[in-house]
């Protein structure tokens, strides 16, 4: 049996979205371009755009298509250095605050701008993954200029009260960014409702295809294009368009929008089923994230003992996928600076597993994962010095 | 369109990796002549390796080992324990972490580094059986140098960093902030880089 349990990495195209872009393979006109071929596209492109906008509650006009979800980050943190008088003033307002579970996009375009004399703040989260809203309330003041927040979390799911941080934010004058990559698509998501003034999407978290995202822009946000030199989404991201991903990216918003609502329920069972399954057929686990206010298709598992790797790999052995929060299959040594930051042990976040589930998991693939998983933890843990007494405590401790 | 490729693994690391050999059952060391243990869990690696010795011969008869870590750790504990059987004391003593991932049919890079803690792991097995039986005189302390006075770095710490992927001078700093105070010595520490990178990517 093969089973796909990585959603938060990728999402495999939607099947409509994979007829709807070969169909468009035979459209390659320049949008740009004021003939017949460059008019189908154009109209394409701007259909496109009015689906992502109406699945956000947004205004056409202000969503930009861009690259990646990581290209939507790096602009709207990089349009704060920028001293032109267009754009959110960095001179005043110096400071910038984001959390310490960012994606590395954000985390490290931060330490970027740190290094040009921009103040970075980064806030706390408790052990669910949630910001400290006292503890923002007291970072902010008249020298922020800008505030960026996850939705949700990749790793572990846990959601942010984003409504309620922009409140806080617009109050003291800053401008309010989300990175809602892994939100949209999986939970409601209205622009206006939340305030924000920047959110990120990104197409193939969503069942699109990879290499196109969207960054919405309030109407009358000051902002400044981090790709120059072009006309193309009215001047805020230069570069011809990507216009078969575009079209894709409009395809699968369309196809969430159907969809989503009565999705939630049934990933939440399958959810609460792996949780069960795992917590009654192994000892020494901890469940990561949020107990409620979490993405329902995520659950992030450390296991005692057992090194993350060799989990994800003894499981992709038996067809099955998932990810790992160690580091050490990426090529880092640090564990996850989410789970570190949610006060998990280094020793439990190297063996830490996330299942992400979407839109085609059903309960045969739980149940299979359920029998696969319990032999493969006791077989690594027999192996491991971990579990000889005496051993991790004389050595570690 | 392609298929998935093979892991990032060779296979030979892949089949210790499903099908590891001497792994010690249970908990008990006790029938064993020496007994090793190196790394931490915090760190995501630690190795335990016991042996056992034919006295007359000063040979290695039997090998364990437990591993906590990722499956190139798994597999070179597995494939070093298959290497040390028959060989004497002082030759086990010098197997080399290159020698140990020349056996796995290669290592990534970033990988290296499990590969350390096994023959680590062996040698502190054997200095465990020196001291058990009255030949302290033969135990060889890995003694580390400090070489960065003003930021307490040691030379382990310099070739860990090489393990971890410094090839630079400035990714050495970036690593370990080693030289960042006043700088005296840089040029000792340009002469481990090198020869680390050396032993271990034979760069």
């Amino acid at each position: 049996m093969k089973v796909y349990f990585d959603h938060n990495a990728t999402t495999p195209l939607h099947p409509e979205v994979k007829k709807e872009m070969i169909a468009a393979m035979e459209m390659f006109g320049n949008p740009s371009s004021m003939h017949a071929y460059g008019r189908e596209a154009r109209a394409n492109v701007e259909d496109a755009r009015r689906k992502v906008a109406d699945f956000i509650g947004a205004q056409e006009n202000e969503i930009i298509f861009v690259g990646s979800g990581s290209e939507a980050n790096n602009t709207v943190l990089s349009l704060f250095v920028c001293s032109s008088s267009q754009c959110i003033p960095g001179s005043r307002r110096g400071t910038i605050i984001t959390t310490k579970i960012e994606h590395p996009c954000v985390l490290e375009t931060s330490e970027c701008l740190a290094h040009q004399g921009v103040r970075v703040k980064y806030l706390n989260v408790d052990r669910y993954g949630k910001i400290d809203l006292d503890q923002l309330a007291g970072m902010l003041g008249d020298d922020v200029g800008l505030v960026s927040v996850m939705m949700a979390n990749n790793e572990i799911g846990t959601l942010q009260d984003i409504e309620a941080i922009t409140k806080m934010v617009h109050e003291s004058g800053a401008y309010m960014h989300t990175d809602a990559v892994q939100a949209v698509g999986k939970v409601p998501v209205d622009v206006r409702k939340l305030g924000v003034d920047f959110l990120t999407i990104s197409a193939h978290k969503i069942y699109g295809p990879k290499g196109v995202g969207a960054l919405f822009v309030k109407h009358g946000t000051p902002y400044c294009p981090l790709i120059r030199g072009g006309h193309q989404e009215r001047g805020r991201r230069a570069g011809t368009e990507n216009t078969l991903g575009i079209l894709g990216m409009g395809k699968a918003a369309e196809m969430r929008m159907n969809e989503m609502p009565e999705e939630e329920e049934r990933l939440l069972l399958l959810k609460q089923v792996l949780k069960k399954g795992i917590e009654e057929s192994i000892d020494d686990i901890a469940i990561n994230g949020h107990p409620t206010d979490a993405l329902a298709s995520t659950l992030n598992v450390s296991f005692t003992g057992v090194e993350g790797e060799a989990i994800l790999l003894y499981l992709d052995l038996e067809g099955i996928a998932v990810s790992t929060g160690s580091a050490c299959a990426s090529g880092s040594l640090d564990p996850s600076h989410v789970l570190l930051a949610t006060g998990v042990d280094a020793e439990l976040a190297h063996g830490s597993i996330r299942f992400s589930m979407g839109r085609e998991s059903s309960m045969q693939e739980v149940e299979y994962l359920l029998n696969v998983l319990p032999p493969i933890i006791q077989r690594i843990r027999k192996m491991s010095t971990a579990y000889i007494k005496g051993g991790l405590h004389a050595a570690s401790r | 369109m392609l298929q998935a490729g093979e892991w990032a693994y060779s296979e030979t690391l892949k089949e210790h990796f499903m099908n590891p050999k001497n792994i010690l059952q249970g908990e008990d060391t006790d029938a064993f002549d020496g007994v090793g243990m190196e790394g931490n869990l915090q760190c995501g690696d630690q190795m335990m390796v016991v042996i056992k010795v034919d006295k007359e011969k000063d040979t290695i008869t039997d090998c364990q080992w437990k591993t906590y870590g990722c499956a190139s750790a798994i597999a070179s504990t597995s494939v070093l324990s298959e290497m040390v059987k028959g060989r004497t004391l002082d030759d086990a003593f010098h197997i080399s972490p290159k020698e140990v991932a020349l056996e796995l049919g290669g290592l990534p890079d970033h990988k290296i580094h499990c590969s350390v803690l096994g023959d680590k792991a062996l040698r502190a097995a054997i200095n465990n059986y020196y001291t058990r039986n009255g030949q302290e005189d033969k135990v060889k302390q890995e003694q580390a140098k400090v070489i960065c006075q003003c930021m307490n770095i040691t030379d382990h710490d310099i070739e860990d960093a090489v393990l971890e992927g410094a090839r630079t001078y400035f990714e050495l700093q970036e690593h370990t902030k080693c030289g960042t105070v006043c700088g005296q010595c840089k040029d000792e520490t340009e002469v481990l880089l090198e020869k680390y990178k050396h032993i271990h990517f034979g760069a």
